[in-house]
């Protein structure tokens, strides 16, 4: 017998006696289902119907948690402020990954790029200062930004560099977690990225004395362009 | 010295730390007002935790078909797969990789399954090298001590200690500026990150539906963990199933609420699978290593199988007056709280862990905080009884036994009430030292005055 077999034996013998429902202390008369009829959803913090609401929400908590967002009417005005910030942060170095907005909007800042799209150097990588990225998805109800290996230039791209940038679409905006993990299964049902992964602000911790501290080893700083 | 009787001078010391009272009660008064606000924004904090409990209850309940469905999808993805049923089987499955890979630096996200199966110490016997990446498990590996805490794992520690702690250690200047502190570790490990051959993770969570674990952190240095390395090997106990992938949009925010009190923590990933062909980066190799380690045993036990919906935030251990008081190394257990005073026994024998579960006042609010409706403190019970019928103590026994007899002859029992009272000033010249029969209540508490007249000749006086 493997210790597969025999961990798979134990765990059918000890199923043999029924466990007492969740939330009925010992007895079993209180929910009759195991699964009531119920969703996240309904549970979860609310979230605005409207677009705009939606986009407003996003914006407090992209504050809340000391990211940088900045919605732009156009393409070009995107362009623009990433040439502004690549001026005013001194960028020399950029990492980013082949896509349809990037390839668009990164000729205008005229610096070296590390595409992380092939087999890169990991300490080309370490010397770059920003991390560009797209995005699959942002979230409404929590500020965070959804990213895949396949779609944010692999695992390393947006967490190694000291300030990830990402660009996004507002029809990328979705209105809660439920909604982002729909869209992960309609968009990948069958053949997922090695990697999702659920940005929600800077990279931070509070292991001393429970105070924030931002940058604690992903990016100290996070910008969200979307037009 | 026995287990319990390292508990109650520990305990005894730790309660009477003025010091160790004060960092805690700022550490968590933070967390409490932050817990409680995102709580609020729920629709219904209370209909979550009753679908989070019915849903780790399905996971559970059919855990033989969803183990079956995780690691058939995750093996599908080119995951190699390990079962281990003991810690020592766990242990030398990863050092064996380590070994075959000829790996000369290993690096760790915090994982508390590795602290449970004494991982970093099976490393060191066998003459390897681990580095924590988490800050607060960084500095407790630096100190040579478990952590403090199963999601603040340095939380009893200053800055000014920390600091200290880093000029010895890391040749760092001082500071007391916990940004500066977090960027001299940010920087020693950065070059650890950048060189190491094999990365080690735990899980969050295990998904059967895609075959996928979920990991949830703050810092980034999971992410980095499962990017650079050239092998990962990610060590999860059995019970971290969840059934759906959509279950995730319900459990995320819940352990980051509860946990602490963010609306979700800065990483939440899920990973599917080593590099897969047509991907730029990741690990070649990923290696699965499933723990079972006498959960099964408790799976067994029906009355307390939902000790297993744990998902470790720490919620419980954040809520209790006795945590709060005695603190995380006090228990003297991997897992502490009230979480840990209920599976320690379980997991480690019930007579030699027995006094935990007697640890308690049994206020419940272990049970309340709990975001997966684990019965806490009703299972502190259940293990008393448990403990009480497997191996009565002698003095429990014949303290009842008498108690029955005199309860059951009225004049005997006119009699020791008499008896006593006539000798109870005598208590008095003793109290408090070992030739009190009544030792281990009187010297905390007072014992009440016996009053001069009983009920029985007041009420037939009355008369």
């Amino acid at each position: 017998m493997t210790e597969r077999e025999k961990i798979l034996a134990r765990v059918r013998e000890a199923l043999k006696v029924a466990a007492p429902l969740p939330g009925s202390h010992g007895e079993t008369h209180l929910p009759t289902s195991a699964k009531t009829v119920s969703t996240p959803r309904q549970w979860l913090p609310k979230v605005g119907e409207t677009f705009e609401e939606q986009l407003a929400l996003f914006q407090k908590n992209a504050a809340e948690l000391k990211a940088d967002f900045q919605l732009f009417t156009s393409r070009d005005e995107l362009k623009a402020a990433l040439a502004k910030i690549s001026a005013a942060e001194n960028w020399k170095r950029i990492a980013s990954h082949r896509g349809e907005l990037i390839d668009s909007v990164s000729g205008s800042l005229d610096l070296p790029i590390c595409f992380m799209d092939k087999n890169y150097d990991i300490i080309e990588l370490e010397m770059c200062d920003v991390g560009i990225s797209e995005c699959d998805a942002l979230v409404a109800q929590t500020g965070s930004v959804l990213v895949t290996n396949r779609s944010a230039g692999g695992r390393a791209l947006s967490v190694l560099p000291p300030h990830h940038v990402v660009l996004a679409r507002r029809e990328q905006l979705v209105a809660d977690l439920p909604a982002a993990f729909e869209l992960l299964q309609q968009k990948y049902a069958g053949n997922f990225p090695s990697m999702i992964s659920f940005i929600t602000g800077p990279s931070r911790t509070g292991d001393i004395e429970r105070i924030l501290v931002l940058g604690a080893h992903g990016p100290k700083k996070m910008t969200i362009f979307c037009f | 010295m026995t287990f319990v009787a390292k508990f109650l001078k520990d305990a005894r010391v730790m309660a009477g730390d003025l010091r160790h009272r004060k960092i805690i009660r700022a550490a968590l008064g933070n967390y409490e007002i932050a817990r409680d606000k995102r709580k609020a924004s729920f629709q219904s904090w209370e209909s979550a935790r009753q679908l989070a409990a019915e849903t780790k209850w399905d996971a559970l309940n059919h855990l033989d078909k969803y183990l079956v469905e995780f690691t058939a999808k995750i093996e599908a993805r080119g995951t190699k797969v390990h079962w281990a049923s003991t810690a020592a089987q766990a242990r030398e499955i990863i050092l064996q990789i380590v070994r075959d890979k000829k790996a000369k630096s290993v690096i760790k996200s915090k994982a508390m399954t590795a602290e449970e199966i004494h991982l970093n110490d099976a490393f060191e016997h066998a003459g390897l090298n681990v580095v924590e990446n988490d800050l607060g498990e960084f500095i407790v590996q630096l100190r040579h001590e478990a952590p403090y805490h199963i999601v603040f794992p340095s939380m009893h520690l200053t800055r000014g200690e920390i600091s200290e702690l880093f000029q010895r250690e890391l040749g760092s200047a001082p500071t007391n500026d916990p940004e500066e502190l977090t960027m001299i570790a940010r920087r020693a490990l950065r070059k650890k990150f950048l060189t190491a051959d094999i990365g080690i993770t735990g899980a969050n969570f295990a998904i059967a539906e895609t075959g996928m674990i979920s990991i949830t952190e703050n810092e980034g240095n999971a992410r980095l963990t499962a990017a650079l390395p050239k092998t990962m090997i990610s060590l999860l106990g059995i019970e971290k199933i969840l059934p759906k992938l959509g279950d995730l949009a319900l459990f995320l925010p819940m352990l980051a609420t509860a946990g602490t009190g963010q609306p979700l923590t800065c990483y939440n990933t899920m990973y599917g699978g080593p590099r897969q062909p047509g991907e730029s980066d990741g690990p070649e190799e990923w290696h699965v290593v499933l723990l079972d380690n006498h959960r099964t045993e408790l799976l067994a036990d029906a009355e307390q199988r939902d000790a297993l919906h744990c998902i470790r935030c720490g919620a419980c251990l954040n809520a209790c007056p006795i945590f709060k008081n005695i603190g995380g190394h006090t228990y003297g257990t991997v897992y502490s709280g009230p979480i840990g005073s209920v599976i320690t026994p379980h997991l480690r024998g019930l007579q030699d862990w027995k006094h935990l579960s007697n640890a308690s006042s049994l206020c419940g609010a272990c049970t309340e905080a709990c975001p997966v409706k684990i019965d806490l403190h009703h299972h502190l019970l259940q293990n008393r009884r448990n403990a009480a019928a497997q191996q009565p103590t002698f003095k429990e026994q014949i303290g009842f036994k008498s108690f029955v007899q005199l309860a059951n002859h009225p004049k005997l029992w006119a009699f020791a009430k008499k008896f006593a009272r006539l000798t109870q000033p005598l208590q008095k010249l003793v109290k408090g030292t070992r030739l009190d029969p009544g030792y281990h209540w009187t010297q905390t508490r007072d014992l009440p005055e016996i009053a001069p007249e009983t009920f029985k000749d007041w009420w037939r006086k009355r008369k």
